[in-house]
């Protein structure tokens, strides 16, 4: 009988020849990731309590991210206590203020198809475009991973998502996740959501984590892709030896079982954007045009990667914010704001009239700097929009993607991207070379490619 | 057997209401204050010891923040019912020792009745009715009867 790439996983990680959907089985884990805000100052009080030690360093992965930088004794001493903690452990992969835990996570070499990963954050499904399983726990259970290296969880059913098409410009993985939130609703739970078609295959390595990454909002156990040509690239690039046998192994058998197969054509889908309160409040842009707005927010691991400020970027080049509207933009890593200052990108937001903010999680998580007062409107690259997600509980948070945000901020309102875009020949960010385009937009010759990749990395084509 | 009244609440009530980011930094006695503020502001002073908590679909969706579940238990909220729960918040009630019951009926209740729970018959008291539902899963029971994860991993380190 067929298995869909999560059950493979599972039942590798289970010591199993297979497992089922429903099944409750005991993995063992292959790596942990925490954060500053879910790590140390939650685990280490319970790990010395239990008078137990970290069960094997070198599965363990520690990003200050949400606290960075301290802007207070409090969130100093959160950081303190993390790198002491890290130090004592004798944790060796530990990124200090370098960038989000997730794009850390890619950026790191940490991450490669088949792996059985846990995250103290519920975001970590982000890990998937790599064709691994990576799921969020809360801190109690990540000191039980600690502790024993393993963790038990009941085996998703798959749900398949099929987008196949070329996007007209100015469409890019965000609207997609915003469609899906609409579409598929929250209500996900103990489900796997695997992306696929020819239209994922085309995407960016970026763009695919969007994709991941927002199978929370969708309220899944994990999103996954299947590797291809694009991910090995990108795992090569980050400094890591692979081969394409290893790889071709985690893929979904032809006749596996989902749950439910939903397809989409990604030529129809117009730029979305989601409404306060809930990233389900999707619809058409159309639908919240014209919303005034105080703050644009460029930022998060899901929306401030390279790509996304080239979008930003795109929109912005030669005009400016609107009086009124502060747009801050905070790079998802360090490596993306040196990438970002060396191609122009950053000189290209700032002269719009950017504010550039230290890279971590800052306002999307409510913590950092950027937060929003009583009353206030902001639109955001970020994930949530729910009350009080940005800062005060009454202020409003819009979704939309880095196209859709810059294009608001000039506006001073909620706007349609596809009016903003200039050519891409006129845009000074250049495009990266190699299987990761660094525009998200597809265009026919990359999309032709990207397809035909995939087909040689099947072994379809020679 | 868990009694109180019920707060009722509706879809997808989410990890920011329940442990909102600007107050994260605190502990928890000062973050459960704050907890459902945004939609129910006199939730955190009023609710009482054994009150249950009525949710509708995706209760505790978002963060994986673990002081949602953990703020609730603190204000003394005996039992979270839902129609469905946020998988990463039902792991973190349950670890905790916060029963979180599926029960499709939660719409039938009234906000502030009397309940009564029993979480290992699967049992739910309210409004003089009887409703069946679901019993915590039995792979979880050997943990909740010792108390949540962090019992059962001391139990279970001794054992060695
Ligand atoms: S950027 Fe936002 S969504 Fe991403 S890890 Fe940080 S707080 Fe979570």
């Amino acid at each position: 009988m067929g298995r869909t790439l999560t059950e493979k996983i599972l039942a590798r990680a289970a010591g199993k020849n297979a497992v089922t959907p429903g099944e409750i089985v005991t993995a063992t884990v292959d790596l942990a990731m925490f954060h500053d805000s879910s790590g140390p100052r939650r685990v280490k009080p319970r790990l010395e309590e239990l008078g137990a030690k970290v069960w094997d360093p070198s599965k363990v992965v520690v990003v200050s991210d949400h606290y960075v930088p301290a802007v207070d004794p409090e969130s100093a001493a959160i950081l303190k206590l993390t790198r002491e903690w890290v130090r004592d452990q004798g944790i060796a992969a530990f990124y200090d203020m370098q960038g989000i835990c997730h794009v850390m996570l890619a950026e790191g070499g940490h991450l490669r198809p088949g792996l059985f990963c846990v995250g103290g954050d519920s975001h970590s499904t982000m890990a998937g475009a790599y064709g691994c399983y990576m799921a969020g726990f809360g801190a109690t259970e990540m000191t039980g991973v600690m502790v024993t290296g393993e963790i038990w969880t009941r085996v998703p059913a798959t749900i398949r998502v099929e987008w196949d098409g070329v996007f007209a410009d100015g469409v890019v993985a965000k609207d997609v996740m915003l469609h899906l939130c609409r579409t598929l609703g929250m209500d996900n739970a103990f489900k796997a959501i695997e992306y696929g078609g020819t239209t994922v295959r085309a995407m960016s390595m970026s763009e695919r984590g969007v994709l991941t990454n927002m199978a929370a909002e969708l309220g899944a156990e994990s999103g996954i892709i299947e590797p291809d040509a694009t991910t090995l690239d990108a795992i090569r690039a980050a400094g890591v030896a692979i081969d394409d046998e290893e790889a071709r192994i985690w893929r979904s058998d032809p006749d596996a079982t989902y749950e439910a197969v939903h397809r989409f054509d990604a030529a129809q889908l117009v730029p979305q954007v989601a409404r306060p309160h809930s990233p389900a409040n999707a619809g058409p842009v159309d639908e919240a045009a014209g919303a005034r707005i105080d703050q644009a927010y460029i930022g998060a691991c899901v929306g401030a990667k390279l790509t996304d400020l080239h979008m930003a970027a795109r929109v912005l080049k030669g005009r400016k914010v609107a009086k009124h509207v502060r747009l801050l933009v905070a790079p998802s890593s360090r490596a993306t704001t040196e990438a970002a200052a060396k191609d122009g990108t950053l000189a290209t937001l700032t002269e719009a009239g950017a504010i550039l903010m230290p890279t971590g999680c800052g306002a999307c998580a409510g913590i950092g700097a950027g937060v929003l007062a009583a009353g206030e409107v902001c639109i955001s690259s970020t994930n949530r929009n729910f009350k009080g997600r940005m800062g005060h509980k009454d202020a409003s948070v819009y979704l939309g993607s880095p196209y859709t945000v810059a294009a608001s901020a000039i506006e001073g309102c909620v706007a349609d991207p596809r009016r903003f875009l200039i050519p891409r020949e006129a845009c000074s960010a250049p495009r990266a070379g190699g299987g990761d385009p660094s525009m998200d937009q597809v265009h026919a010759s990359t999309f032709r490619a990207g397809v035909d990749m995939d087909r040689r990395f099947r072994g379809e084509l020679k | 057997m868990i009694a109180g009244r019920t707060w009722k609440f509706g879809d997808g009530i989410d990890t920011d209401v329940l442990a909102p980011g600007m107050y994260m930094k605190l502990p928890l006695e000062a973050l459960a204050t704050h907890c459902l503020e945004a939609i129910a502001p006199r939730f955190a002073a009023e609710v009482r010891p054994g009150d249950v908590v009525v949710g509708g679909a995706s209760f505790g969706i978002g963060s994986s923040r673990e002081q949602a579940a953990q703020a609730l238990k603190h204000l003394g909220v005996g039992a979270v019912l839902a129609t469905s729960f946020a998988r990463i918040f039902y792991r973190n009630a349950l670890n905790l020792g916060l029963p979180a019951l599926f029960f499709p009926q939660a719409n039938e209740i009234q906000d502030g009745e009397a309940i009564e729970v029993d979480p290992v018959a699967g049992l739910v008291r309210a409004g003089g009715r009887e409703f069946r539902v679901e019993p915590i899963p039995a792979h979880l029971m050997t943990m909740i009867e010792d108390g949540g994860l962090m019992p059962h991993l001391k139990k279970k380190l001794a054992r060695g």
